[in-house]
């Protein structure tokens, strides 16, 4: 049996030695030549849209662009710039930002730290997942549905016979922070999860309470998550167009109401990048498509921005637990 | 030592009131959470009703043309009780699934195949390079992707596959210029497959050494190790990543509303080649387009329903998403 | 370089002539060219008749490694190591933690390959291969592997004995085909009686000696020439580990088996040679009798003695 062995190795060893056929089956090769050929084309498509968006978007771009106020006009060279958008998308970046955060982190809290009743934890979990799902057109009108209820008059432009308007900052901001809230909720749960059990216990053992654990100990440590959390949601507001056009109309301009500086503003309408990109497409109304490639341009940068800022906090604030 | 038994009295009791109200607290705040979601699937039901109950169950089926039928209610007379309702909206949802479904299952296989490259095949530094790329695509945002669409990809379709016999062939019932399914379907892809990279690599790479190892040690090639062992091991995350991906497809509006072309047509599988070139406009879109006329009381009604339809197939949806993954979940990696 | 003992001949006298290739001195660094033109070394021994069924089997070698340096980054974790691998015995490799001798066992089937930052120099050879000749898939067909924490698939029973057998080919066998491979790869393990019921329970949920002797049943099934073991009890109840090392013993004279334990008891009662590696050296090579008994270097006796590690 032995010797048999030794020459089933010795004909083997003389036989062409790298051909080993029978390794790799047909179906095999296929597999690789397909995550060859997608992987490929995923570098081809990122490589084409971002020199297209960076040619376009510089070829028209200047600083009277960004700089005047959109106007109505049938030409191109006279429909003015996009500051306002730039001024709505900020607007509505950080207010929705500032609502989704407080609730964000109070609900991913007493998701990690609490948790109880355990069946009442997993369905608000679910109901997370939810908003996630929920497509943005959907939460807009929703969101214009309840801004137009009369007990929200204060917050946006009522007409002459009662009717509330509905459309403002004030109702697009509300909406926007239900499209950031999952993710402030995502990173501040994930930051809290990394923290070891042994630090909440070594703040027991120094005679805190939950309560202040929580605030003194869990809520700094989990700050670049949840910085992180609701910069990915920032960068959300900013790209979404949906919630804009059903909540801030068509009109390019600010349009603030009633006299009050800056509430006027937010309770006025206007516009961001996105639903100036949608407007001056031929989608839309306005027609200059010049003017949408480097809005267009200007908003992939805030975008690309906020989600370089999410890698810079994420690696800043790396902890490490021992 | 002292340490230890100082931590075992210093634990909080439960009794303690100022906790207890903190927990109240922050647990009502999670729990408005689902009474939004509650609130906002009943009022948009309620709103949307009227549109229902007007046409029963044929409001789903086919029936004339879609977009006559909301003129006419957009135009209903100001009396509510002559309120027009007549709606058939059988081209809005087929398109909706069409393009949805047929993006996604493009996305499904794309993603899986490019995960395996970034996470096997690719060289160290072009896998270093992609991941972030996959993020920075995940991230622009669908109107960006529509304005590619509408200025170049549906002139590009226009000039090069439609001939002048095709739009002779349905000149007339619809206009083809190149605004059509296909370059709907196209551009979600493209849209929807950076977030299922994204999670199905994540999951890849959480995937055991051990098991690849194992595999890998049997003699198994590396492909098929992958396949069988890794790939497996995933599904819950493939399957999230679906959801995901369809949530988003469905609920896409701008970016459809501005490359299919918005036309309620429902595109026939049955008119051969022609099929792909044919517009439509799915649900989302229908609601941006009609967003400036929600005021008109039976035409924001009709709205609201279609609201309704997509709030319930993406809940649905991710329920369903979250039933699999339970299943799939025993001995699986990457289930979130 | 370490001192390498040179092997004392066994109790019969025999001393087989490829010996003197592989073990001993110094091994002259071998060019690439030189490496395609030398003559394989079985094929050179064919004439002569050494070989005769008399003889215990484990003279026949079956792999060996020649002055294999292995590095990562700037980490020298083998240095030159020559070390033949011979079949019907177990090979045990020993020394401290991080003295390389869990990368010199995962070089051996090319898992080392797998990490990116690993650097290989020197040769391994196979049946007198080049194993850099092979496929890596075609080496590790050859060479199987056991791993230090159990690794059964996320599968049933059945469905991870015969995962081998299945994913091997372009056509899979039917499942009635698979039925008494993987029966009697359970049964050579030692599982067969205490799995046959529940052939289509998952298999993580065996305790972790049974999934350990599934993973040796696993490998088995593939019918490997050589079996590579990474301190496979490490992670296991004594009652286990002692299961696996009798069914170590019964394996060895189908299969060349190489275990790298920390388990000096566990090197004498199942290794018929052991190899000591210190800080990436190999120090010693010999009978395990020898080794731990008569041990040459300063080292070994340190380490066998328990003065260190």
């Amino acid at each position: 049996m032995a010797t048999s062995r030794k020459k089933q190795a010795q004909a083997r060893a003389r036989k062409k030695k790298v051909r080993t056929p029978g390794l790799w089956s047909l179906s095999d090769r296929i597999g690789v030549f397909l995550a060859w050929a997608a992987g490929l084309s995923l570098c081809v498509i990122a490589a084409v849209i971002t020199l297209f968006m960076a040619w376009k978007g510089l070829s028209y771009l200047n600083l009277d662009v960004v700089t005047q106020s959109p106007e109505a006009s049938l030409e191109q060279d006279k429909t003015g710039g996009f500051l306002d958008p730039i001024i709505g998308t900020v607007i509505l970046t950080v207010m929705g930002a500032a609502i989704a955060t407080p609730i964000g982190i109070g609900t991913a809290v007493w998701l990690t730290e609490y948790g109880r009743p355990a069946p009442l934890a997993r369905f608000v979990e679910a109901g997370v997942e939810i908003i996630v799902g929920a497509p943005s057109i959907v939460l807009a009108i929703f969101g214009l549905l309840v801004f137009q209820q009369g007990f929200m008059a204060p917050f946006s432009f009522t007409a002459a016979g009662g009717e509330v308007f509905g459309r403002s900052f004030f109702a697009a901001g509300a909406v926007m922070s239900l499209i950031a809230l999952p993710f402030v909720v995502g990173g501040t749960r994930e930051a809290l999860n990394s923290i070891p059990k042994h630090v909440r216990e070594a703040s027991y053992a120094l005679g805190k309470d939950k309560a202040s654990t929580i605030r003194r100990v869990l809520m700094p440590s989990a700050r670049s998550g949840i910085a992180t959390g609701a910069t990915l949601g920032m960068a959300r507001i900013a790209g979404d167009t949906a919630v804009v056009v059903v909540l801030l109309g068509a009109s390019l301009q600010l349009a603030p109401e009633g006299g009050l500086p800056v509430i006027d503003v937010l309770k006025g309408t206007g516009s961001t990048l996105t639903s100036y990109v949608f407007q001056n497409s031929p989608a839309g109304e306005g027609n200059a498509p010049e003017k949408a490639y480097a809005a267009a341009f200007v908003l992939l940068m805030i975008v690309v921005g906020l989600n370089l800022a999410v890698n810079w906090i994420a690696k800043r604030g790396q902890h490490k637990w021992v | 030592m002292e340490a230890a038994s100082l931590g075992t009295k210093a634990v909080p009791k439960e009794e303690d009131p100022t906790n207890r109200r903190v927990e109240l607290l922050l647990g009502a705040l999670a729990s408005s959470i689902l009474l939004f979601i509650a609130g906002m699937v009943i009022f948009v039901f309620l709103k949307g009703f009227p549109s229902f109950a007007a046409n029963g169950f044929a409001w789903f089926g086919a029936g004339g043309n879609v977009d006559e039928q909301l003129a006419n209610i957009f135009n209903s007379p100001a009396d509510p009780a002559e309120y027009v309702y007549f709606l058939r909206a059988w081209p809005l949802l087929w398109s909706t699934f069409l393009i949805s479904a047929t993006s996604v299952a493009i996305g499904i296989f794309v993603s899986v195949f490019t995960s395996i490259f970034i996470v096997e095949f690719a060289p160290t530094a072009v896998a270093r390079v992609l991941e972030p790329v996959v993020k920075f695509l995940a991230a622009v945002p669908s109107v960006i992707y529509g304005l590619i669409g509408i200025l170049v990809i549906v002139p590009w379709i226009n000039d090069t596959f439609i001939t002048e016999e095709m739009r002779e062939s349905v000149a007339y019932v619809i206009q083809l210029d190149g605004s059509s399914v296909i370059a709907g379907v196209v551009i979600l892809t493209v849209m929807i497959c950076p977030i299922m990279i994204a999670i199905v690599t994540d999951s890849l790479r959480q995937v055991p050494r051990n098991w690849r190892e194992g595999a890998l040690a049997l003699g198994v090639n590396r492909f098929r190790a992958l396949r069988t062992v890794s790939v497996r091991a995933i599904r819950p995350a493939i399957v999230a990543a679906a959801v995901l991906a369809s949530a988003r497809a469905l609920g896409e509006a701008i970016m459809l509303s501005m490359v299919t072309g918005s036309i309620g047509f429902a595109p026939n599988p049955f008119d051969g080649i022609l099929f792909f070139f044919e517009p439509s406009r799915p649900l989302g879109a229908t609601i941006v387009d009609g967003a400036e006329g929600l005021s008109v009381a039976p035409f924001g009604q009709t709205m609201y329903a279609f609201a309704f339809i997509l709030i319930i197939s993406t809940a649905f949806l991710s329920f369903a998403g979250w039933v699999a993954r339970q299943s799939l979940a025993k001995y699986s990696v990457g289930a979130k | 370089m370490g001192v390498i003992d040179e092997e004392k001949a066994s109790d019969n006298g025999y001393v087989p002539p490829l010996r003197q290739i592989q073990v001993g001195g110094t091994t002259e660094p071998i060019s690439v060219a030189e490496r395609i033109q030398e003559p394989d070394p079985l094929l050179q021994q064919e004439e002569v008749p050494y070989f005769d069924d008399t003889q215990p089997e484990w003279f026949e070698q079956i792999m060996r490694t020649e002055s294999l340096s292995i590095s990562f980054g700037d980490k020298k974790a083998v240095k030159e190591v020559s070390l033949p691998v011979n079949a019907g015995e177990v090979l045990a490799l020993i020394g401290p933690s991080g003295c390389g001798k869990t990368t010199l066992l995962r070089s051996l089937n090319k898992l080392v390959d797998l990490t990116p930052t690993a650097k290989r120099e020197g040769r391994i050879l196979l049946d007198g291969t080049d194993t850099d000749l092979y496929d890596d898939t075609y080496l590790r067909r050859r060479v199987g592997m056991l791993f230090q924490q159990p690794n059964p698939f996320p599968m049933s029973i059945f469905d991870n004995i015969a995962y081998g057998l299945r994913e091997r080919g372009s056509k899979r066998p039917r499942k009635k085909e698979l039925e008494p491979l993987v029966v009697d790869s359970l049964k050579r393990a030692g599982l067969w009686s205490e799995v046959k019921d529940i052939l289509n329970q998952p298999a993580l949920a065996l305790s972790g000696g049974q999934q350990q002797r599934l993973c040796i049943a696993r490998s088995l099934a593939v019918m490997p020439e050589v079996l590579l073991l990474d301190e496979p009890c490490s992670a296991l109840d004594p009652i286990s580990t002692s299961i696996i090392e009798e069914t170590i013993v019964e394996l060895k004279d189908e299969i060349a088996i190489v275990i790298v334990t920390h388990n000096l008891q566990q090197a004498e009662r199942v290794a018929d040679r052991v190899a000591f590696m210190y800080l990436g050296d190999l120090v010693e090579y010999g009978v395990a009798e020898q080794v731990f008994n008569a041990p040459q270097a300063e080292r070994t006796k340190d380490y066998v003695r328990g003065d260190f590690g």
